[in-house]
């Protein structure tokens, strides 16, 4: 199969059906409601189930119960329709349920605006939902990065028995882009029989699943909340994953950005280089894990002086990158919010300032 | 080398379509392309447009403030995109309903009656044709060939339109070609 032109939202859509998932729950909203218009006309062309929920809040309620049950499940959304969600994605991460979720970020706070954000940073990484849960959060630059990653994501959610996050952005969703299909995964999770309450009649086991989030014994609970810690562990330990830009150089500066954000970086880099400025870009693509060893190692390059966190938001993943690089070199914020993505020559003029 | 073209004009001209097209056509070349629409809030009557950006190069930014070229096809368009045009490149102007220049002496305008033309053809809906036409035909952007093979496959599900898109496709070329 070669390139086909297509929308982020509806290669989305497409690449989870090429990942086996044929259930599909959402409710629409801006900017990625082509996903379910797309998946309402190809789920039952697969077989699949396209189901409209009456608020996101049922959509997140009917992801745990089916991803309970077994079935591959995932949703898209956006913003305020996450917020929602977020209840029980942290019981989903409690009971330790396979979920996909994307969320094609919007400004905020509140309603906010419709443009490209990356204003959700902190809801998908540090939390959004309560307790001591984290996401594998997985962030794409361009189409063909989006499809590769919610074709990754259903694998690793099944691996770690995990909510994986895939954090876009309107333009991802929006864009056409030239984009290639890898081949089909297999349909179903291959664990799901150890802890899926799946019924008893095909399961080879006699132990009887039991999936929950109610633990009332404090002992109890905290065995639980320490496996769920060795499993963010695992993922600091397998997971991270990151680009390197123009690293081979002797750059004078050092900028971390993802998405959207990230490809004006590039452009910037190739303009700076072209005016004689070395710079390089180390761009997440989980954003947790973080690349906080990889961002540590660029910045203790001799050349380099100075840090930029660059993102589509008042300044979130700064405090990552602060703690990657451990005070060593200073870290600058620049960004900005409401859905104005910065031009290469904004992002130009910010960095000559600190030469 | 990166060129980037904005077509813009109301919703219902068929503005995304051409855009979709050329996009196709440049992917087809073997080029890196990337079709940006807008989707912000717009009231109604009032400006939708789409940017293509083609590269021989992965695309960094795909926002660009400062396109090469503009295709224009009602007044609103053009006057807000107008300024936004990088010097020599090409604006086509609607001017079966723009009624005003691009106000630069440094660009190549180009007017292309779309909607009468299309008219004359037998069908208005074709007027964005007509204006793909006569740009691809003036910018040279793309092979004007491969551009007739991407319009035949955008309309293969509705095949008794093919003929007439043709002839808006070669309407518009003629009209690049007067000047």
């Amino acid at each position: 199969m070669g390139k086909i032109l297509m929308k982020g939202n509806e290669a989305i859509g497409e690449a989870a059906i090429r990942a086996g998932c044929l259930n599909y729950f959402a409710y629409p909203i801006t900017p990625q409601s082509e996903v379910a218009e797309y998946l309402s006309r190809r789920m039952p062309e697969v077989g699949g189930v396209f189901l409209q929920a009456e608020s996101e809040i049922a959509v997140a309620n009917m992801l745990f119960g089916a991803a309970g049950c077994g079935a591959r499940v995932f949703t898209t959304s956006s913003s305020p329709g996450i917020s929602l969600m977020s209840e029980a994605i942290s019981y989903i991460s409690s009971a330790q349920c396979p979920v996909v979720f994307v969320n094609i970020v919007r400004g905020g706070p509140g309603l906010g605006g419709i443009l490209p954000s990356q204003a959700d940073y902190f809801q998908a990484t540090k939390g959004g939902g309560h307790g001591d849960y984290r996401l594998l959060v997985m962030a794409p630059a361009s189409v063909q990065e989006a499809v590769e990653m919610v074709m990754m994501a259903f694998p690793l959610a099944e691996k770690y028995r995990n909510p994986v996050m895939i954090l876009g952005d309107g333009l991802i969703g929006q864009m056409m882009e030239p984009v290639e299909f890898p081949e089909h995964l297999r349909s179903e999770p291959s664990n799901k029989d150890d802890w899926a309450t799946n019924g008893m009649d095909t399961r080879k086991s006699n132990k009887p699943n039991l999936v929950k989030s109610l633990f009332l014994n404090a002992e109890l609970l905290e065995e639980h909340n320490i496996l769920l810690k060795a499993k963010y562990d695992r993922m600091k330990q397998e997971e991270v994953r990151y680009e390197s830009y123009n690293t081979d150089t002797d750059y004078q500066a050092l900028i971390v950005s993802f998405g959207t954000m990230s490809r004006v970086c590039r452009t910037v880099i190739d303009n700076l280089k072209a005016q004689g400025f070395e710079t390089a870009m180390i761009r997440p693509q989980t954003l947790f894990p973080f690349p906080q060893e990889p961002i540590k190692q660029a910045a203790l390059k001799e050349s380099c002086k100075v840090v930029f966190s660059i993102e589509l938001n008042m300044g979130q993943m700064v405090e990552d990158v602060e703690r990657s690089v451990q005070g060593k070199r200073p870290v600058h914020w620049y960004g900005k919010a409401g859905g104005d993505v910065p031009t290469p020559e904004e992002v130009i003029d910010v960095i000559k300032s600190f030469f | 080398m990166q060129r980037e073209v904005m077509f813009a004009g109301f919703g219902g001209q068929g503005i995304l379509l051409i855009g979709n097209i050329l996009a196709h056509t440049a992917m087809e070349e073997g080029y890196e392309v990337a079709w940006v629409p807008s989707y912000g809030p717009e009231m109604r009557g009032g400006t939708a447009y789409c940017l293509v950006v083609i590269s021989d190069r992965p695309i960094g930014s795909p926002i660009i403030r400062n396109p090469m070229h503009l295709v224009a096809m009602n007044h609103p368009s053009l006057e807000k995109f107008a300024p936004m045009v990088k010097p020599n490149g090409v604006v086509v102007i609607n001017s079966s309903l723009i009624h005003i220049g691009s106000d630069r002496d440094d660009v190549d305008e180009l007017l292309v009656p779309a909607n009468d033309i299309a008219n004359d053809l037998g069908s208005i809906k074709v007027a964005n044709i007509v204006a793909l036409g006569a740009f691809v035909a003036r910018s040279k952007i793309a092979d004007f060939e491969l551009v007739r093979q991407c319009v035949k496959k955008k309309f293969s599900s509705k095949k008794k339109l093919i003929p007439i898109n043709m002839a808006a496709l070669e309407e518009g070329k003629k009209v690049a070609q007067l000047k």
